[in-house]
């Protein structure tokens, strides 16, 4: 049994990024205890067959999800998880949950004056297949305001969660769109240190696109790695 | 080597999406852990539970109650907290935990998500899990794996719960690393008069604040 790599912790936002007015009160007061990583954390819900039985199969086109066609552009989000040394991550699941494309969540508490479309919700889940390879159909999601400030706007984004093979890999994150001027802006994707922001924009692929179908945009997720080290016992 | 993906909070709308029927209840057939009241009417698409025969699991049935507070005292009203657990037996749902001679339990897989209320307050149904090996020759008292997320957190905290009616606490060799004064802000006490409840309260400030791991 061997432990996972280290976080990449210089590439990880902090807990406290005081532009991100909600993490001043949420962020914990004190630091995390550093502890060796046992059975608990090197294990995780994985394996062939294991997401399907705990929470169904794979929703991955998220414009067939009601009788009628839900109105925006279509697109294709594809992509592989993988772990830091590039192997691939197979039966692990990918949650998605979006805005739709005027930027509403079909949330209760989304108080955003724009529609919502009873053909699309924004939700979707992908299990990654034998070389980790994942791929949803869905719409662009649309910016839209929040409260972080007198005119705060979050860039259109994706959210996404990943489990990996264990719960040391687990990953929630957001994927954002090339070129949005609104994220240089954005006190969430701000706070992952600039020279690794690159890292949650995907790349707009003309090869994987559908000629008069869809654009395509290719993701990859990055988990921890196994340690070349083996654990003690 | 390719770089690690950075993480990004969940922001406060994820509960159509991220949280499914039965996902808080890992021993019954119930819808705790959805969130119907969160979602837009007619958008639940995904809420349908899993094909596991939840009643079957094997093992002594607790619940696990408790509230989330912020570093200023005030509920968190809109955290995900994720569960990871052994079964009653102390094995893994995992082909990682490869020990044989330990039975698995085809109906108990061991993760488990609820969202806190506007109270901040969150419920488990679950089994007390088995003991299973830690660092060295080490066995570990029985406990559970807390993952917290929500807006406003940028990236997963983490935290673990023991049970107070475990003497097998005072060898554990995770909680042996814990300041013993910060000790008990790891321990599920059991709620008066409810002999299968335990409470777990997490505070992310104050004097009582909850022991956050870095794995
Ligand atoms: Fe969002």
């Amino acid at each position: 049994m061997k432990p996972f790599a280290p976080e990449e912790k210089a590439a990880q936002p902090p807990s406290l990024f005081p532009d991100f007015r909600s993490s001043v009160t949420r962020a914990p007061a004190s630091a995390p205890l550093k502890i060796p990583q046992t059975l608990t954390e090197t294990t995780g819900p994985a394996g062939n067959g294991i997401w399907e039985r705990l929470m169904g199969g794979n929703a991955t086109d998220l414009t067939k999800q009601y009788k009628g066609e839900p109105l925006g552009e279509r697109i294709i989000v594809s992509g592989r998880v993988l772990d830091e040394n590039t192997r691939p991550v197979p039966n692990t699941m990918v949650e998605l949950v979006q805005a739709n494309p005027s930027g509403r969540y079909a949330h209760n508490y989304d108080q955003h004056d724009a529609p919502l479309d009873p053909n699309f919700t924004g939700v979707g889940r992908c299990i990654t297949d034998a070389e980790g390879r994942y791929r949803f159909i869905t719409l662009k999601p649309a910016a839209y305001p929040w409260a972080n400030g007198p005119n705060t706007w979050r860039p259109a984004h994706i959210h996404f969660s990943i489990a990996g093979p264990a719960f040391a890999t687990r990953l929630v994150t957001q994927m954002y769109f090339p070129g949005d001027p609104l994220f240089p802006l954005d006190a969430i994707a701000c706070a992952v240190p600039e020279w690794a922001r690159d890292r949650i924009v995907c790349r707009f692929d003309l090869e994987t696109t559908m000629p008069y179908w869809a654009l395509s945009y290719l993701f990859d997720f990055v988990l921890r790695g196994r340690d070349a080290t083996p654990m003690e016992n | 080597m390719a770089g690690q993906t950075p993480w990004q909070t969940t922001g406060p709308f994820f509960h159509f999406g991220f949280c499914w029927k039965g996902g808080a209840d890992l021993t019954g057939d119930s819808a705790l852990g959805s969130r119907p009241d969160l979602t837009a009417p007619g958008h639940d698409v995904l809420a349908e539970p899993g094909t596991t025969n939840r009643r079957l699991v094997k093992g002594e049935r607790i619940e696990i109650v408790g509230q989330m507070f912020d570093n200023t005292g005030a509920p968190f009203t809109d955290a995900l907290i994720e569960i990871w657990q052994a079964n009653a037996a102390g094995r893994y749902a995992c082909p990682e935990d490869n020990r044989a001679e330990i039975p698995l339990d085809e109906n108990f897989i061991g993760f488990g998500r609820a969202a806190t209320d506007k109270q901040g307050a969150y419920r488990f149904r679950t089994i007390r899990p088995g003991r299973v090996p830690g660092p060295g020759n080490t066995l570990q008292a029985p406990h559970i794996a807390f993952g917290l997320v929500g807006p406003g957190i940028l990236k997963r905290l983490l935290t673990r719960i023991y049970f107070a009616d475990a003497p097998e606490n005072d060898e554990d060799p995770i909680l042996a690393l814990v300041p013993a004064a910060r000790r008990s802000s790891l321990i599920a006490t059991r709620e008066p008069g409810a002999a299968d409840i335990y409470r777990f309260d997490i505070r992310l400030g104050g004097p009582q604040e909850t022991v956050l791991f870095d794995i």
